[in-house]
């Protein structure tokens, strides 16, 4: 029993990192009919704009955090944005999936020539102590990641819901044509879930890669978690997202505890294909018709 | 006639392309051909009939395992070669049920999904596959006149399967199923409401692209003499869809084009080492962002700039008589 909890713990706690790139995921998805095939990679690279401010820049840790953020913001946000998706939403679909995975080849590639193809160990932001729960041991820094998340994305809703900006962005989301015709900056709007996305890829990026490294290699299991986690919750929720992630945090570290540790990776997938077919709209999404 | 003739001209340099090449420039030209016909297959699923698959590389394993365990149970590689394709084309007709309820990005990742899943199999299941370390020591098939033992012999063996391979192609895509494949892509529903069984089109879409890459399977094994999980991994299905979406979704010579740039343009950059896929990854957004349709798509949109506009070919034949 003390073992189960321990291992659903830090299932929930990789989970809500999880949920962070799936949110965004879902959130791009939403605003600009985007499926951004790069998005492990935006988790994979902030964490080494921190280790560049840290090592190259010898900053400390607050001041390197602070310069991943906002680079991941510039970079993943804005510039991908502009550079990339701008130019092809006319195109629309395949061109775009094409030049989001060339672009998660181009970062991947470029974090192995230019910082390195080992792992990289990630100054841990929490302490390393452990506490007792109920006869469970429990990492402080799973609790403390659970909760940083879990705190990201309440923030997240409340802004969604309760701020101007947040509503206009909504609107954007659901109805673009009405949205403009109302008087709200689409495109501005739409520029912003960028921005938001890249910031929860950063902040994704640094919770996780203290746990397991920064490698530049990470964003492949990543991205397909993210996707899964995004699809199994229903595309246009952040918290049919957040569930997602939960759920595969959870039933993974389960699988691999009792089950089998060889077919660990297996799960996700399959768990993907039964959603898939049976519930294309995802476990808490609604059905949408379709269109001519 | 100046299309018969380029044609003409195209096969005269397959014939002689090996011709006092070394041994690595033959492997290299068998190899394009080998890719060429799993990304002909992948062009009739995603170009022709506009369903994203990105588990092409796993039907290249499924055929060159079956063809790989055949062979080396003693079996000629004429009759190892269709229970490959055959396998293929079932386990493609099976992966064209998710296709029926879900399209786009959707698609992709169960496709995906399925790729990962197929690699994770061969990798586990040591006593079917051998695990990581694979198959080897497939024997090289031997038609009594013709040994292809010998690297231009193989060449000459590859060459005719994949003109084979590329005359059936033609043939299904100028056939009423292949006119079927396109109205699918263009608008699913109103090629269904002109009276299309698209639920049959959409899956043979799958299978007969899925069974082009078990074809590409069966011609690996001998040619690489080698099969290990890691040859059929996700990032091999993206290369053949890059080889497609390159060379131009949906034109026929496109796959044909597009692994010779895939296959070829590492050699040409070798000296970049390193650096050599993030050009390769820089060049395909630059060619994305600027022309989405491919570099025969670019070409054409040249060809418009300094010609007058032409109706495309494929756009013209419903109205004629």
């Amino acid at each position: 029993m003390a073992e189960f909890l321990q291992v659903l713990f830090s299932g929930l706690a990789t989970g809500s990192i999880y949920a962070l790139a799936a949110i965004g995921f879902s959130l791009v998805w939403q605003a600009a009919q985007v499926v951004n095939f790069a998005q492990g990679e935006f988790v994979m690279l902030p964490a080494f704009f921190v280790l560049v401010a840290l090592h190259w820049f010898g900053w400390p840790l607050w001041a390197a955090l602070a310069f991943g953020l906002a680079v991941a913001v510039a970079v993943l946000g804005l510039l991908f944005k502009r550079l990339i998706v701008e130019p092809m939403l006319p195109a629309g679909g395949l061109p775009l999936i094409i030049a989001t995975m060339a672009l998660s080849i181009l970062l991947k590639e470029g974090t192995k020539q230019f910082y390195g193809a080992e792992a990289q160990p990630f100054p841990s932001l929490f302490p390393q102590s452990t506490v007792r729960l109920g006869g469970a041991v429990v990492a402080w820094q799973d609790i403390l990641n659970l909760a940083v998340s879990l705190a990201v994305v309440v923030a997240l809703t409340l802004f969604l819901n309760r701020s101007r900006i947040g509503r206009m962005m909504q609107a954007t989301a659901q109805n673009p044509a009405v949205a403009e015709i109302l008087g709200v900056n689409t495109k501005r709007m739409v520029l912003y879930t960028f921005l938001i996305n890249a910031a929860l890829a950063a902040v994704a990026s640094v919770l996780i890669s203290p746990v397991y490294l920064a490698k530049f290699s990470n964003g492949e299991t990543l991205g397909l978690v993210a996707f899964i986690a995004a699809i199994v919750g229903g595309f246009n929720q952040i918290r049919g997202a957040l569930a997602g992630g939960l759920l595969i945090g959870v039933l993974d570290n389960l699988t691999a505890t009792y089950v089998t540790t060889e077919y660990r990776a297996a799960l996700p997938l399959v768990m993907l294909i039964v959603i898939i077919l049976w519930r294309p709209q995802g476990l808490f999404g609604t059905a949408e018709g379709r269109q001519v | 006639m100046k299309r018969l003739l380029l044609l003409g001209l195209g096969l005269v340099a397959l014939l002689v392309a090996p011709l006092g090449q070394g041994t690595y420039v033959t492997y290299l030209l068998c190899s394009w051909l080998t890719f060429g016909i799993a990304a002909m297959g992948l062009n009739l699923t995603l170009g022709y009939a506009g369903q994203i698959s990105l588990a092409q590389a796993s039907f290249m394993g499924i055929g060159a395992y079956v063809t790989a365990l055949l062979t080396l149970a003693g079996w000629p590689w004429l009759a190892a070669m269709p229970l490959a394709v055959a396998a293929c084309f079932l386990v493609g007709l099976a992966l064209g049920f998710p296709a029926l309820r879900v399209q786009g990005h959707f698609l992709a990742f169960v496709t995906l999904a399925f790729n990962t899943l197929f690699f994770l199999v061969a990798r586990n299941e040591d006593g079917l596959t051998g695990g990581p370390y694979g198959l080897s020591g497939m024997p090289r098939p031997d038609f009594g006149l013709l040994d292809t033992a010998q690297q231009p012999a193989f060449y000459y063996f590859t060459l005719a399967v994949f003109l084979a391979a590329a005359v059936l192609l033609w043939g299904i895509v100028r056939s009423p199923w292949g006119r079927a494949f396109k109205g699918l892509r263009e608008n699913p529903i109103r090629a269904e409401s002109l009276g299309l069984d698209t639920r049959r089109i959409t899956l043979m879409a799958f299978a007969i692209g899925s069974a082009y890459g078990g074809l590409a399977g069966a011609l690996f094994s001998p040619l690489v003499q080698y099969v290990e999980p890691g040859s059929f991994a996700f990032a091999q299905s993206l290369r053949i869809l890059l080889m497609v979406v390159v060379g131009g979704a949906g034109f026929f010579f496109a796959p044909m084009l597009g692994a010779a740039m895939v296959i070829l343009l590492p050699e040409v950059l070798r000296f970049t080492e390193g650096y050599y896929l993030m050009i390769y990854a820089g060049a395909v957004i630059v060619l994305m962002v600027v022309c989405p349709e491919g570099l025969i798509g670019l070409g054409g949109r040249l060809r418009d700039r300094f010609q007058a506009p032409r109706p495309r070919g494929d756009l013209q034949e419903g109205a004629r008589p």
